[in-house]
């Protein structure tokens, strides 16, 4: 009959250690998408490694040059963090329509990472305020951008024996702000058919001087579009700019048909939602 | 009849069974364990449909910790029907569905089952059960089932006709019924505007949070007990018994607190393979579904196909309707297509139809009743055709329903004439109502839709036990859906003037209630509740018996008044005796007082109902929210008012869900790809705004308190309500269900491209 052993080593080492003896060992974090997985017969991990006594796995630390969020660091942790809510409330919206209350307890954004989900929620405005994962493995640490950490679904940068420490995010830029929506048929406790995270920074004049544009659920992974950023930098943000982008953002898309939406509902939608969080992150940035 | 009055009718107290539910102590259907119990599993069919060449068990049972495997050989083949009062079940047909005997008519079927020490050993082993199949085309729709050359599911079906039609071989066709008034084709020669819409519903599933579950034991004498989440215990014991040919009086079904139902929990499903395991293995079997397993092989109702015309004159006087109704019953016969049809024109007075049903069998899941089975989606044809044509002669809608509604007096379609009945009352709430006066906000439609349901009667009993200490207790055989128990409470506290919270109304097993028939058919609160008041009244008589004895009086001298025993003519020694003064005497003056009553009433007085939705709908995105919502409906006499108001809200919260966004998503081959509630999307909390109700009382005659049935009618209306307020928040008329984003935008997009901004 099948047995899990379960492991809570203190150290990133001794994470690594276990991982390179146990080829069948996989990552618990909050254990919200792998314990259903497991239950539901879909993985079947020799070992559950939990890293949430790892204590740089658990923790929050803010910089003069930005943000490292913990790979592990529960929802419930990042959504009440001050600076996080100021700097990013793009990322702490997303963060926060994780789930429900129970979930925000336990679910991380590491987990909502490398679970590799083209829908996970965290991951649009991870990619729009330049974040960066930081891995460790055998042979050492290293840097990828989050745009790049996604593979296709389920599939990750990570290699064999590898694990996700920490995203680093830079502290914004003045005048900088982003925003995160997603669409679902009802207003919680859903997957989103389609989002969006955005990150904008203007100039004294009101000018777009950099954008950061990416979608979620209408690929393989969550994407950067390049195209639909460029339809807003050099711009005040305007209405005709909007509707670039988000005519950009529907051109990125390659959606399929599932349960959950038509491909062309998706491709529709997310440049609606281009559009709406767009303007949602400009008010923002204005403000600021 | 004068209005009765009441002291404790009418009133909200707690329910009797609300802390152990609200503090997880109710222990319903999985939460039992016994000693040495085994872990039961269903194997299912990977097919939708497909010929069972042969089972190999031999390698799962080698499995460490398996004691027992069951497949369709180890049922008994019957030939027996369960009369159920409304219908009955053929017993062949539901045992076939609990255990594929040659066939597997659809994915999720049950093929064999097995018990083991563990429920890790019994998956272990269930993976190593080795089932050859040939496969077969799956029929998947109604139109597909009934073309020539279509693949048949039961080579002996026979269509079940009334009025009898010529058969011609082995059909999936397996019932057709017709209704018919006057002069169809003239009726629509006099019409000045005729509308004709094909309508279409999703197959959808109850969505009761708890899943089938039961424990059966065998004892050595052969006598048996199930403990079982059920409508129906005494429906669970002899359906049991007939499927496995025991004597059903050796068969004890002890009800658990069920987490839901709505008709769902009428079939049996895990109890006879329970059973079977329990008997081959000589321990206790427990069988719990999962999720998935609820989806695909419990529940659901029918995938519906409408096609209805309707024609009224220019004032909106409705001259003549015509409808051809197929509903899916899923891998066997018994959709609710006739209940469709005799709803569907049941509100409105209508000089000139013809209705058609058909039953037809299709490779998905059998349909099981769920709540008001089979109205609401003929409503939903009905009622969008009645507001096309308000809208066409621009009338009010409200209006258009007046003068259309059937009263006292009117034939039903369905044959008798109506009693006395509320249709024309709760559209006059309607039209009084604060929604339907206020303005509609901009992006909001509006929709009215109304609906009729019959309400059961059938039989009940109940026993009421007095206390020495002037308490009270009430004994029924009804698993409490609806708050059925602290209706029944208030019943006792009212006929015998003991405070509600000194009664103890529970619910017994099948050894110790009454017989009594489903908790169905929105019938416990008015047949049990009937056997509930006259077992009251037997104590009363009982007690007036005693208050003679103790003044010394024939009973002729004492009379029932103001919640006591008076004298007819009072004198010094001679005071009015309250139950507790009296109970105090019992054993001095007879020993213990029980009541008892068995009835079997006719069915209850129809109900009506009719709701408003408020729709908002972001026509770039196709999403729609309800943002506001009432729902108004004759209830007869609601008994506790906040359980009626809860019955009303919950019905609507399910249409709602129903036209919204649930549907079983199926691909090619028939496997359901949404079996769990985060892809099969019910409405959660936050999806709807508090449902607002507005109760009508007109008392059913020959109820003591004028109750009719409210559970199910509420169920009816949501669907044209919502589609209805879709239709005026964007002037198209969707005849599809459900009304998700994705279906909503494209009739967006294609009829008026230049309205939606963004976007490719
Ligand atoms: C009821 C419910 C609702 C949900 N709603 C949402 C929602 O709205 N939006 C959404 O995006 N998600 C949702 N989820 C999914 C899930 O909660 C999130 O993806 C969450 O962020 C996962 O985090 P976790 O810490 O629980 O991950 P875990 O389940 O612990 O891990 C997920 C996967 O990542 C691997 N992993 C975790 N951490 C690491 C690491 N540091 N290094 C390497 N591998 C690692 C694990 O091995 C596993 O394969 C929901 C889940 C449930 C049960």
């Amino acid at each position: 009959m099948h047995t899990v052993r379960y492991e809570a080593p203190g150290t990133i080492a001794g994470a690594l250690d276990i991982m390179a003896s146990a080829p069948g060992a996989m990552v618990l974090a909050g254990g919200t998408d792998l314990l259903v997985q497991y239950q539901s017969g879909l993985k079947r991990p020799a070992v559950f490694l939990d890293v949430k006594r790892i204590p740089e796995m658990m923790a929050i630390v803010v910089d003069a040059d930005g943000a490292t969020i913990g790979a592990a660091a529960p929802a419930a942790v990042i959504c009440a963090d001050r600076t996080l809510q100021a700097w990013y409330p793009g990322l702490v919206e997303g963060v926060h329509l994780i789930g429900s209350t129970q979930i925000q307890g336990r679910g991380s954004i590491g987990g909502n990472l490398c679970n590799g989900s083209p829908a996970a929620d965290s991951v649009c405005a991870l990619i729009a305020d330049r974040a960066v994962a930081r891995i460790a493995g055998p042979t050492g640490t290293r840097e990828v951008p989050v745009e790049a950490f996604m593979r296709g679904p389920g599939r990750t940068a990570l290699a064999p024996g590898e694990l996700l420490v920490a995203v680093r995010l830079p502290k914004p830029a003045p005048h900088t702000a982003d925003a995160y929506q997603r669409l679902i048929p009802r207003s919680e406790m859903d997957i989103a058919v389609a989002s969006c995270g955005v990150s904008l920074t203007f100039d004294a004049t009101g000018t777009c001087t950099a954008a950061r544009v990416a979608i979620g659920a209408v690929a393989p992974t969550p994407l950067l579009v390049l195209d639909a950023a460029a339809a807003l930098v050099g711009t005040t943000v305007d209405p005709e700019a909007l509707d670039r982008a988000a005519a950009a953002a529907s051109a990125a898309a390659h959606p399929i048909d599932d349960r959950r939406g038509t491909a062309a509902y998706r491709r529709t939608v997310v440049g609606v939602l281009t559009k709406r969080v767009a303007a949602l992150a400009a008010a923002r940035a204005k403000e600021r | 009849m004068s209005a009765p009055t009441f002291t404790a009718v009418g009133t909200r107290p707690i329910r009797h069974d609300g802390v152990d539910k609200v503090t997880g102590r109710a222990n319903y259907g999985a939460d039992l364990s016994l000693p040495g119990m085994l872990y039961g599993v269903v194997v299912r069919s990977p097919h939708t449909h497909a010929r069972i060449v042969s089972i190999d068990t031999s390698a799962a049972a080698k499995v460490p910790g398996v004691k027992g495997i069951v497949t369709g050989k180890d049922v008994p083949l019957i030939d027996a029907k369960l009369g159920m009062g409304e219908g009955a079940l053929d017993l062949k047909d539901l045992s076939d569905n609990a255990l594929a005997r040659s066939k597997a008519l659809y994915h999720g079927h049950a093929v064999a089952a097995i018990a083991a020490t563990s429920l890790a050993a019994a998956h272990e082993a269930a993976a190593l059960v080795r089932v050859e199949y040939e496969i077969l085309e799956p029929v998947l729709t109604v139109d597909r089932a009934m073309e020539s050359g279509a693949p048949i599911l039961h080579d002996t079906m026979t269509t079940q006709a009334r009025p009898p039609i010529e058969q011609s071989g082995p059909t999936n066709v397996a019932g057709r019924m017709e209704l018919r008034r006057g002069d169809i084709e003239q009726g629509f020669r006099d019409a000045d505007v005729i509308v004709e819409h094909v309508f279409r519903t999703p197959t959808s599933h109850q969505g009761y949070i708890e899943p089938h579950a039961c424990v059966a034991r065998v004892n050595e004498d052969g006598r048996i007990s199930i403990w079982t989440s059920t409508q129906g215990p005494f429906l669970v014991r002899d359906a049991t018994a007939m499927m496995l040919g025991l004597d059903a009086a050796n068969v004890k079904v002890t009800p658990s607190e069920i987490g839901g139902g709505f008709g769902g929990k009428i079939p049996v499903y895990l109890e006879p393979l329970a059973v079977l395991l329990a008997r081959m293995t000589q321990r206790p079997v427990k069988m719990v579904m999962t999720r998935d397993e609820v989806f695909r092989a419990t529940g659901p109702t029918s995938a519906t196909k409408i096609r209805m015309k309707m024609g009224a004159k220019r004032d909106g006087t409705i001259v003549a309707a015509s409808a051809s109704l197929y509903y899916e019953a899923g891998a066997y016969r018994g959709s609710p297509s006739g209940a469709g049809a005799m709803c569907a024109f049941a509100p409105y007075r209508i000089p000139n139809f013809f209705i058609e049903a058909y039953d037809v069998v299709v490779n998905k899941p059998k349909v099981a009743a769920y709540r008001a089975p089979g109205s609401p989606m003929a409503a939903l044809a009905t009622e969008s055709l009645i507001d096309e044509i308000a809208t066409q002669l621009g009338l009010d809608k409200v209006e258009i329903r007046l003068k259309n509604a059937v009263q006292e007096g009117d034939l039903a379609p369905y044959g008798p004439p109506y009693g006395r009945i509320g249709f024309r009352e709760v559209l006059e709430q309607v039209r009084n109502s604060d929604h339907w006066k206020s303005a509609v906000k901009p992006g909001v439609g509006r929709g009215l839709a109304c609906g009729f349901w019959f309400n059961a009667g059938m039989s009940s009993s109940a026993t009421v036990t007095l206390g020495a200490d002037g308490s009270a207790a009430v004994v029924t055989g009804n698993p409490d859906i609806g708050g059925t128990r602290a209706a029944q409470a208030l019943m006792v506290a009212e006929e015998l003037g003991v405070p509600v919270e000194r009664v103890r109304p529970s619910v017994a097993d099948t050894d110790t209630a009454g017989y009594t028939d489903l908790t169905a058919g929105s019938r416990t609160c008015y047949a049990t509740g009937m056997a509930v008041v006259e077992a009251s009244r037997d104590v009363r008589e009982q007690l007036r018996g005693r208050a003679a004895k103790i003044w010394g009086v024939p009973i002729e001298e004492t009379r029932w008044e103001h919640g006591r025993v008076e004298p007819v003519n009072p004198s010094a020694d001679r005071q009015p005796l309250t139950v507790a003064e009296i109970a105090a005497k019992l054993s001095k003056t007879g020993g213990p007082i029980i009541g008892r009553a068995a009835v079997n009433p006719p069915m209850a007085g129809p109900a009506f109902a009719a709701h408003i939705c408020d729709l908002e709908v972001d026509r770039e995105t196709g999403c729609s929210r309800v943002v506001r919502y009432t729902a108004v409906q004759d209830v007869g006499k609601a008994v506790h008012p906040s359980y009626v108001e809860g019955q009303m809200q919950g019905g609507a919260s399910q249409g709602i869900g129903w036209a919204l966004n649930e549907e079983y998503v199926y691909n090619a081959s028939g496997v359901m790809e949404n079996a769990g509630f985060l892809d099969y999307r019910m409405p959660v909390a936050s999806d709807l705004p508090m449902i607002d109700t507005i109760l009508v009382e007109v008392p059913t005659p020959g109820h003591p308190y004028g109750v009719r049935g409210v559970g199910e009618v509420p169920i009816v209306p949501p669907l044209a309500a919502v589609a209805n307020a879709m239709a005026d928040a964007t002037g198209i008329r969707f005849t599809e269900l459900p009304l998700s984003p994705p279906r909503v935008l494209a009739r967006l997009l294609e009829e008026a491209p230049a309205a939606v901004g963004a976007g490719a």
